[in-house]
């Protein structure tokens, strides 16, 4: 018998640290499990592993199956659970991973959390075993992992929880069905996350299955949280980019604007596709919101500011012609370079462009007339008939974007105040939870203000500065002008 | 361009010397009507020839193109023998003057220099005669030398059209610590307002031509005449005075009224536009708009201070009214509604006149903004503002912490929890 077969069970497991000298299926030191552990997981694996060397190693894994049961109740057993499974991973692991799938049947996602990570991570990083499995029931075994496992426990495995999930995301991308990796991402984004406040990797992947499925509702849940925390800066701009997204796809422009403006606004030593694309995006959607492109502000980074025109010259261009107000001449020079809106995938976004040309246009008119006539509207914001000009105009009374009547009779639109009078309770809920919100806001820069001011290297910093020169207290600004 | 009515002879005896020539030919380049042309032209050809000056002789003939006659015909003879005098009075000069610098007494290369400047301008080489008097000022002893050097300098820039000079001479005369010469302050200020109103500066010049004492009379007739300045001085305040500064300035100006008297018309536009009968007013600029457009230094500005005026006149008449019937207003600007429609909209749109236009019934409402809707809906935006901005700054800070840089990219996932 191989050493350590008799030896008691639950403290000491020997791993197995011989020198390879028979195949990998042999080199698993099996330990015996003890009297008191699940029997029947011997006969079961007896009868699948065809060689004597597979069964053994079939033990070792049921062996761990037994202590992953018995392991996974308070946080001292966790801690040691995943020391042993981090013995046990690597190739032991891995090299059964085949055999791995039925054992999961005997351990609850829920409470054993971490056991079933290391053996479902394992299983997944074979692509031979997910072939063998596509689109059968280990879609459905991985997606209830993910949403039915203890936080606390997956996040002592960080990197194979994120393994996993990015394999669910492979699979149904593969199967083209993006749409059942919604819900179990959604709640993996939950539950790796410490706080609402932090970034994961998730969240980017999670965005853009939402975008390949059209479900932009779903991803709202994840967007409405501020983040603050961030890990990867890739992982935030793709955040920003899926999210911007998401957010033109309902319309909602100014906060993808906001998105997109973080994009191209974070601190970034050399430029990135992804920033160039966002960039292409917040050029466009700026201008349906604004009218114009704003330019870069001071704590844009150098890189950006140096190169992101010169890889994004069309939409430079067009910012230009939208300028003009003309609204045949941006017609002409989105015709003459479709193509390359098309290859970027914007056309759409382009062509929402030359609408809000219109748009603009009309509510420029608002602030100069009481009431016009349809023709006068339609020669002046230069469409073709009056009809047009109705339908425009009923268009964005439709929207909210104007407050006006038509008066079909006459052929006169009559342009009305903004009704709105800032006293309804709705208005003052509104501007109360404003006022909290801002509130809670200021606090928590000041606490961020005060923990920098505690900070070592700040003061280390302010102390030799202060050797060299004074600082005078008019040197700070402590609040942007803007706002007075 | 038709001007008729335009004498060009009581014209030109307004002023003397190289303006002269230069205005009737400039008369001649953009009169359209060819009898004046002719008469401006052979003005111009005789005053050259008096003065000997064989540059603008050579352009009076070359324009006028043998249309007048055998006498007007080009005189290689006398251009050469002019010339000839010309490089003999020159050299002359020139020896001269090298002998005072040998000397080294001052007040002689002081007027070595001076002559030699006079001889330049005569003789049209205007550059030149900059450089001379220029030269003089090293050699100056007192102010009344200062100021005579700025005033040739005053002169020849105003001719080479470099207004700056102009003011920066102005300036280095008026500082002189010898109270001036009455009539020298008169100049001084009509050349500062002239420069202003060449460099578009319409507001200054209007106050330096307010400022022009009557003892201008004719004595700056090489530059600029009594009506000119009458005429300079009131179309620049009406195009950029408000109601006040052309009451006080303007009208009850005691001085500015000598020169007013000079141009009766200006006298009664002036008083048309602040008694509000802004029809009449546009009519008589109207009517003086043709003669204008032949003054040398109106010409360019002169579009631009109509549509001042015109504008102002607008603004005006809708200021006291809740609302204003457009038919009327546009009978009493003497245009169509349409036509005034479209200037008010562009008024509104650029702020100048807080109103809006009801189209249908073609009426303008003046619109008071809700000063109450206004702030509340300002204070939304900022906080919205705020809010988004501390938002994105907490975010970069955090990048910043973790000091991002792309070198680190792939192959570090590591989640620091």
């Amino acid at each position: 018998t191989p050493l350590g077969r008799s030896r008691a069970h639950k403290s000491t497991i020997r791993r197995s640290s011989r020198p390879v000298s028979s195949p990998p299926t042999r080199r698993k030191a099996a330990s015996r499990t003890a009297p008191d552990q699940t029997p029947e997981s011997e006969p079961s694996s007896k009868g699948k592993a065809p060689s004597a060397a597979a069964a053994a190693a079939m033990e070792s894994v049921e062996a761990l199956v037994a202590h992953i049961q018995g392991l996974s109740g308070s946080a001292d057993e966790l801690a040691q659970l995943h020391g042993l499974l981090k013995q046990a991973d690597g190739d032991a692991l891995r090299a059964h991973s085949a055999g791995l799938l039925p054992f999961l049947s005997h351990l609850h996602p829920g409470a054993h959390s971490l056991g079933y990570l290391y053996l479902l991570d394992s299983f997944v990083s074979s692509s031979a075993n997910l072939r063998a499995h596509a689109g059968g029931d280990l879609l459905v075994t991985v997606a209830d992992f993910l949403t039915s496992c203890s936080a606390d426990q997956i996040r002592m495995a960080p990197d194979k929880f994120l393994n996993v999930c990015r394999v669910l995301k492979n699979e149904v991308m593969q199967l083209n069905a993006p749409i059942r990796g919604i819900a179990p991402l959604r709640a993996a984004v939950r539950k790796i996350q410490t706080s609402s406040e932090q970034l994961t990797p998730l969240h980017a992947e999670y965005l853009m299955l939402c975008l390949l499925a059209k479900q932009y509702k779903a991803g709202l849940s994840v967007l409405e949280d501020d983040i603050f925390e961030v890990d990867q800066p890739k992982d935030l701009f793709l955040y920003c980019y899926y999210g911007a997204m998401i957010y033109i796809g309902l319309k909602k422009f100014r906060k993808a604007l906001e998105l997109l403006h973080n994009a191209v606004t974070a601190p970034m030593s050399s430029l990135n596709a992804i920033t160039v694309e966002a960039y292409k995006k917040y050029v466009l959607v700026s201008l349906i919101q604004s009218g114009q492109v704003p330019s870069f502000p001071k704590y844009t980074s150098s890189t950006a500011q140096r190169n992101l025109k010169n890889h994004t010259q069309i939409y430079v261009d067009l910012s230009t012609c939208y300028g003009t107000g003309s609204y045949s001449d941006l017609e002409t020079f989105i015709q003459s370079n479709a193509e390359a809106f098309q290859t970027d995938n914007n056309f759409g976004l382009v062509k929402q462009v030359l609408s809000s040309m219109y748009k603009r246009n009309i509510q420029r008119l608002t602030q100069t007339y009481l009431t016009l006539s349809l023709e006068d509207i339609a020669s002046s914001v230069q469409l073709n008939t009056p009809k047009e000009a109705e339908m425009h105009v009923l268009r964005m009374i439709e929207d909210g974007e104007i407050h006006a009547t038509i008066n079909q009779k006459d052929g006169m639109v009559s342009f009305n105040e903004d009704p709105e009078q800032y006293k309804s309770s709705e208005m003052v809920e509104h501007i109360d939870s404003s006022i909290q919100r801002l509130m809670a806001l200021s606090k928590k820069l000041t606490s961020i203000d005060q923990n920098i001011s505690c900070d070592h290297a700040f003061l280390m910093k302010v102390q030799s500065g202060r050797e060299r020169a004074r600082f005078d207290y008019d040197d700070f600004d402590s609040v942007p002008h803007k706002y007075f | 361009v038709s001007a008729d009515q335009l004498d060009v002879e009581a014209y030109a005896a307004q002023y003397s010397g190289r303006t002269r020539v230069a205005r009737l030919l400039f008369i001649a380049e953009r009169c359209g009507v060819e009898a004046i042309q002719l008469e401006a032209l052979r003005m111009a050809h005789d005053e050259a020839r008096a003065r000997e000056d064989t540059v603008l002789y050579l352009d009076a003939v070359l324009k006028i193109n043998s249309r007048l006659g055998p006498r007007y015909r080009h005189d290689q003879a006398w251009v050469d023998s002019v010339n000839r005098r010309a490089e003999q009075r020159k050299e002359k000069l020139e020896t001269e003057l090298n002998g005072y610098r040998t000397n080294l007494i001052k007040e002689s290369i002081r007027m070595g220099y001076n002559d030699i400047g006079d001889f330049f301008y005569a003789h049209g080489h205007l550059s030149e005669a900059f450089k001379s008097y220029i030269r003089t000022r090293d050699y100056c002893t007192t102010s009344k030398h200062i100021v005579q050097m700025c005033m040739h300098v005053i002169l020849v820039s105003i001719e080479l059209g470099q207004f700056a000079h102009v003011t920066n001479y102005v300036s280095k005369a008026e500082q002189t610590p010898d109270t001036l010469d009455a009539v020298i302050v008169a100049k001084l200020r009509a050349a500062a307002g002239l420069a202003n109103l060449e460099t578009k500066k319409y507001k200054l010049a209007a106050r330096k031509f307010l400022e022009t004492g009557p003892e201008l009379g004719s004595n700056y007739s090489e530059v600029i005449a009594p009506q000119d300045v009458a005429v300079y001085g009131a179309l620049c305040a009406l195009a950029s005075f408000d109601r006040s500064e052309l009451k006080s300035k303007v009208i009850d100006n005691i001085n500015f009224r000598n020169f007013l008297e000079l141009v009766p018309e200006v006298r009664e536009l002036v008083n048309d536009f602040y008694a509000s009968r802004y029809g009449s007013c546009l009519e008589h600029l109207e009517k003086l708009k043709p003669n204008l457009l032949l003054d040398i230094h109106l010409r360019e500005h002169l579009g631009t201070l109509y549509n001042d005026i015109r504008h102002k006149a607008i603004i005006q008449y809708t200021l006291p009214f809740i609302s204003v019937d457009l038919n009327t207003m546009a009978s009493a600007f003497k245009s169509s509604v349409s036509m005034l429609e479209k200037e008010l909209a562009a008024l509104i749109t650029e702020n100048k006149i807080q109103a809006r236009i009801d189209s249908h019934n073609k009426i303008l409402y003046a619109r008071h903004a809700d000063q109450r809707n206004a702030t509340f809906q300002r204070a939304l935006q900022t906080g919205n503002e705020f809010e988004r901005d501390i938002k994105a700054m907490l975010l970069r800070a955090n990048l910043i912490k973790h000091d991002f840089n792309q070198k680190n990219w792939p192959g570090q996932r590591k989640m620091n929890l």
